[in-house]
């Protein structure tokens, strides 16, 4: 009787390991995979860029520093090629500065009525929101699954198996910017911007 | 996500996945007691009969039928999709030429990067009543189809709450389960319609003897089951669809981050009067509002809760204006 209820919590425990192990190694491909659909919304912001400046460069002529921001921003973003734990820190760090110049430069739109009213301003401005709004719920996808990862491998009993399935801590995508954190002034006086 | 909201999302899909198998081996069951049914009673009408006169001994009925919604349950699987759209009037958006167009694709594609899915595709209906439906087997084989009430009323944000609660649905495989009901209701309807007309005329053989009572409770029961078959099948398609609604809801906010909005999307397809038209009955448990009319889901109660596909309007809008301000204090501090 003894060997057979040894066997028993033998077998039990070695079917808890197989899916403790199972469930940690299917979350890390997940956090991967997530990662990688951050990437390809940024590509894709990195390439709708230049359009974009194109198409507003002519009726813009006197908010140069603004575009020039733009594109410096963005030049910048696509040379940063790292990898590694400090290569998400990095790439965050060139993509928030990027979010927030083009950020300022949708308000530098808003603010030129006749911009808008050409039809072209208003599909672009749909695209950019869109562009801008696949990359948020990239980072949001990807940090809900590395903290639902995290969580995993930090729990007991999962804690014991994060060693054998080489779990690491995964990286969150934070935002740093200053400017983007805080909350937006709000100007309601009407007046006209000197 | 939380762990407890993942939890209950595999619970969900493993939950949806067993239904379905359970709607289907009941489906063929059900077809397989009335032709096997049928089978005995006839062989018990004819066992006594003379010698050369006919004598129905194998099951032919039985197996027919039961092969026959067999090939009904597959057929369904494969082409349930497509009839529910067909059945809509649906047209596809492949490239799109409006300004609204253009933007509930990019709003679709967001939410399906948002929930973790591959883009559904994408449809629109043709009536002005704002409402939506998802369809579909699983995530690589789904569509997202919203009316053109639901474009020209609601604003982006509201948008993309709406085709958030569809991705919800794609994602728990709620549209596996809806869409196969959907079909097999279709088809049970559809079978009961043609074969009442066959049974009707040539019924009563001209037979004197008397059955015995075995028989007759027997073919009574038989005859039952065929005449309430079209009324289970609506009565399973109400009852799956309403708990579902209030999860789909709860996703459609995880993935958007702002209840709010789908609250104010439910309002303004609540104040909406008009029945959506193009969406009949067969359908109606797929959508986010019951297509038929707002008078049933305006409150809960033991009439409401027997009869209406949706739950009350009021209590979702509810739900999510307490999510929404749960939120709000969590940034405040």
């Amino acid at each position: 009787m003894a060997p057979l209820a040894f066997l028993l919590v033998l077998v039990v425990v070695a079917a808890w390991l197989i899916a403790a192990y199972n469930g940690l190694i299917a979350l890390k491909n997940q956090t991967l995979n997530a990662f990688k659909q951050i990437d390809v919304q940024l590509k894709r912001r990195h390439d709708l860029i230049p359009n974009l400046v194109n198409a507003v460069r002519g009726a813009m002529d006197f908010e140069k520093s603004t575009l020039e921001a733009v594109i410096q921003a963005r030049n910048q973003a696509v040379k940063v090629n790292a990898t590694g734990p400090e290569g998400i820190k990095q790439i965050s760090r060139a993509e928030n500065a990027l979010s927030s110049a083009l950020q300022r430069l949708m308000v530098v739109v808003e603010q030129y009525p006749q911009l808008r009213a050409t039809g072209n301003i208003g599909q672009l401005q749909e695209e950019l929101t869109s562009t801008e709004n696949k990359v948020a719920f990239a980072r949001q996808l990807y940090n809900d699954t590395a903290t639902q990862y995290n969580t995993k491998q930090q729990q007991f009993p999962t804690s014991f198996v994060a060693g054998l399935a080489k779990a690491q801590p995964a990286d969150l995508w934070e935002i740093e910017d200053q400017g983007e954190k805080a909350v937006p002034q709000v100007d309601l006086s009407l007046k006209p911007k000197t | 996500m939380s762990d407890e909201a993942s939890l209950n999302l595999f619970q969900q899909q493993d939950a949806n996945r067993r239904r379905t198998v359970v709607l289907v081996a009941g489906f063929v069951a059900f077809f397989a007691w009335l032709g096997f049914g049928g089978d005995y009673i006839y062989y018990l009408i004819t066992r006594d009969a003379p010698r050369q006169a006919y004598h129905h001994a194998f099951p032919w009925f039985g197996i027919g039928l039961s092969l026959a919604a067999a090939a009904i349950a597959w057929y369904a699987y494969r082409t349930g999709p497509q009839k529910v759209l067909w059945s809509t009037g649906a047209r596809e958006i492949v490239d799109p030429r409006t300004d609204k167009e253009r933007q509930l694709v990019n709003v679709v594609e967001e939410m399906a990067i948002a929930a973790g899915v591959p883009r559904p595709r994408i449809w629109i209906v043709d009536d002005p009543d704002p409402n939506a439906f998802a369809t579909g087997t699983d995530p690589l084989h789904s569509h997202i189809a919203v009316t053109q009430g639901v474009l020209d009323l609601c604003t982006r944000d509201e948008l993309q709450g709406v085709v958030a609660h569809e991705l919800g649905h794609v994602k728990n495989l709620d549209v596996r389960l809806m869409t196969m009901l959907a079909a097999l209701v279709g088809a049970v309807a559809l079978m009961h319609d043609g074969t009442s007309r066959v049974l009707r005329p040539g019924g009563g053989s001209s037979d004197e003897r008397k059955p015995s009572p075995l028989v007759l409770i027997l073919l009574v029961v038989w005859i039952v089951s065929w005449i309430l078959a079209p009324i289970i099948a609506q009565l399973l398609a109400l009852g799956v669809s309403r708990k579902r609604e209030y999860l789909a809801d709860a996703m459609s906010a995880q993935f958007t981050r702002n209840p709010l909005a789908l609250a104010s999307a439910l309002q303004k397809i609540e104040g909406a009067e008009a029945p959506t038209t193009h969406i009949k009955r067969g359908a109606a448990h797929l959508c986010i509002a019951d297509p038929l009319g707002r008078r049933l889901t305006s409150h809960e109660g033991l009439f409401a809760d027997a009869l209406a596909t949706h739950p009350p309007m009021a209590k979702r809008i509810a739900i999510l204006r307490g999510m929404g301000y749960a939120q709000l204090k969590q940034e405040k501090r």
